[in-house]
């Protein structure tokens, strides 16, 4: 029986093209839109996760500058020095400190000059806190290792893509703030295109290079066995006590990566449930407009409402009809949206690898999404449908057959 | 009183008409019997198709009571009313009343739907009432390939699928030339004849009255 209404219904959309159409752009509009953006919201966050569990959930980073930033380039009236890094070596549960410096510096290769961010990295067995977690390892050649001095890597922009007019190549060599380095490693891709721009010589030559001895982060292993958060309190007490400074007022931020992915997260997932709660907006239009549908279609075939009531249907029966037609509405209008949606959101990764590089928007098409968006069109389309299918099914058998 | 399939006793009819209360049926007493062929017939406005909306269980009256094969419809509810109409009532409308935009056969099929026919079941039980109404050529036509005559036809074959108590021709032969009517009224005389079906025609003209066995004359609301 069900399948004999679908069919009614299928038949009394065909029969009204133009209408139907209309109709459904309103519904596929909103359900593409939906999709999209929660497709890409999904891929962002999937891509984000893989990057901080790469980098491991037992570190914890030190920065200089108080509360309200992460990430690299606070500036600070007070820098952290070598005597923080020695109090948090001997933190209680700290297994492993590593130091990095950076800082914009003149980069020559063959005749052109750019100014790039130079990264100083340990070259003793701590430096691996550090490479592992960001992904600074050489794909081609080798990391620095002890007693390099005036050696490179350089990220993978330079050896593949166009930061000079000639991509760079193990054993050329490059002049950084007028001093010759030799390059000994290509590192690999890391995939975020000013990660990818950035070059790495020895901390201790980027020091004397570039004349300062401030510390730009300070890289943590926690021992085994160790709550990286509780560790992160303890960092900040002993730098506290050591700095002579008030909790709360901090000249220095302590974070866990958990900390940084869950503050990620949760603004990923404010500004996915604000656009997604804007591309809600045209789905509601779009019911509103199937409602419209409904009436009218309610209207002009009154009659046949008539028809039926006198040939044996009841009341549910026409009740049912007329949800399934515009039930039908909402999911012809889905299927068509879901396909539109994912192209786009396919769309935007491959724009966003090819023009910026990245690829932390990328779309993740799931089963769970499809299959929920498809339900979701069918039931806005039953409910847009519900009052007029009401209307419907209430008419008089007298009434509805008298109508002309 | 086991062979009277239809019987209306004492029965009322009153709408508003804005601040009026129009009197379309007035105390209205009749019988049909089981294998009757009769007309109802009356000039319009006599309350000819309100009787037959009764009689059709498609209303119930304001005052009085409505047998259907004994039993009482005047108080049932409109869900209970539409079963008693899909298995015990065949309608045949003077503009034929096909939905448009379903086939011949499935305008046929659309009762059983509604009886919850099985689909193997309703196809065949579709094509062989179709085939003897001589649309066997025509079965996937919609309304608008069809003429009036055939549209008819397919028409009757619809009010014959649930095998009715009774067919009620509301004015059958209106909307067709007298030609195409009087291949319809044959069609009718069969199927009183040779299958002793019951019918109840309502229809103002006289000529057509005539052909059924019997006729009732309602003027005012009231039986004549």
């Amino acid at each position: 029986m069900i399948k004999d209404y679908f069919r009614f219904a299928f038949r009394s959309i065909t029969n009204r093209k133009l209408r139907s159409w209309l109709t459904m752009i309103g519904i596929f509009i909103g359900i593409a839109s939906v999709v999209a953006l929660i497709s890409i919201g999904q891929g962002m966050e999937d891509a984000i996760n893989e990057q901080f569990e790469s980098m491991g959930s037992d570190k914890v980073m030190v920065m200089p500058g108080g509360e309200g930033g992460f990430g690299f380039g606070a500036f600070s009236a007070d820098p952290l020095t070598e005597n923080d890094l020695k109090v948090i070596e001997k933190t209680k549960g700290v297994d492993k400190v590593a130091e990095m410096f950076y800082k914009n510096g003149r980069v020559k290769f063959k005749d052109e000059t750019k100014t790039i961010l130079v990264i100083g990295l340990p070259t003793d067995e701590s430096a691996d806190v550090i490479t592992s977690m960001e992904g600074f390892e050489a794909e081609k050649g080798r990391d620095l290792k002890n007693g390099d001095k005036y050696k490179v890597t350089i990220g993978w922009r330079f050896w593949n893509e166009d930061i000079f007019e000639k991509s760079v190549n193990l054993r050329n060599k490059l002049e950084i703030e007028g001093e010759k380095f030799e390059v000994v490693g290509l590192v690999k891709r890391i995939g975020n295109p000013q990660d990818d721009a950035q070059i790495y010589i020895p901390i201790e030559v980027a020091k004397e290079l570039f004349d300062d001895d401030e510390i730009s982060s300070i890289f943590v292993q926690v021992k085994k066995g160790y709550e990286p958060s509780e560790i992160a309190e303890e960092i900040k007490e002993e730098l506290r006590d050591y700095r002579d400074e008030e909790e709360g007022e901090e000249s220095f931020q302590v974070q866990t990566f958990e900390q940084l992915m869950e503050s990620v997260s949760s603004i990923l997932n404010i500004v996915r449930a604000v656009l997604i709660g804007i591309a809600g907006i045209s789905l509601v239009v779009g019911g509103i407009g199937i409602m419209n549908t409904m009436y009218t279609s309610v209207l002009e075939r009154t009659k046949e409402i008539g028809i039926m009531k006198s040939i044996g249907a009841k009341n549910s029966d026409i009740l049912l009809i007329f949800l399934l037609e515009s039930g039908t509405y909402g999911i012809v209008g889905g299927v068509i949206g879901i396909v539109l949606g994912l192209s786009m959101s396919l769309g935007v990764e491959k724009i966003a690898a090819m023009f910026l590089g990245t690829d932390l928007l990328r779309a993740s098409i799931t089963l769970w999404l499809v299959g929920g968006a498809l339900a979701f069109s069918f039931i806005i389309g039953c409910i847009s449908g519900v009052f007029p299918a009401k209307q419907a099914a209430k008419l008089k058998p007298v009434d509805a057959l008298r109508y002309e | 009183m086991t062979d009277t399939i239809i019987e209306l006793r004492n029965v009322w009819k009153t709408y508003p008409m804005g601040e009026v209360q129009v009197h379309a049926l007035r105390g209205i007493n009749l019988k049909i019997k089981k294998g009757e062929f009769v007309a109802i017939q009356g000039p319009s406005g006599s309350g000819k198709s309100t009787a037959m909306f009764m009689v059709g269980c498609l209303d119930v009256p304001t005052k009085g009571h409505v047998f259907l094969d004994n039993k009482d419809i005047s108080l049932l509810q409109e869900s209970d009313l539409a079963q008693i109409r899909g298995k015990k009532i065949g309608f045949i409308f003077q503009r034929f009343n096909l939905l448009p935009t379903l086939s011949a056969i499935e305008n046929v099929e659309l009762p059983m739907v509604f009886q919850n026919v099985l689909e193997t079941q309703r196809i065949k039980k579709t094509k062989s009432l179709l085939k003897s109404v001589g649309l066997e050529e025509r079965m996937t036509h919609r309304p608008t390939q069809l003429s009036g005559g055939e549209m008819q036809r397919v028409a009757i074959a619809r009010a014959l699928t649930n095998d009715p108590q009774v067919l009620l021709a509301d004015e059958p032969t209106g909307n067709l030339d007298s030609k195409t009517g009087e291949e319809i009224m044959r069609f009718l005389h069969i199927l009183h004849k040779k299958e002793k079906r019951t019918i109840v025609m309502v229809t103002h003209d006289k000529n057509i009255a005539k052909q059924a066995e019997r006729q009732i004359n309602l003027k005012d609301g009231q039986v004549l």
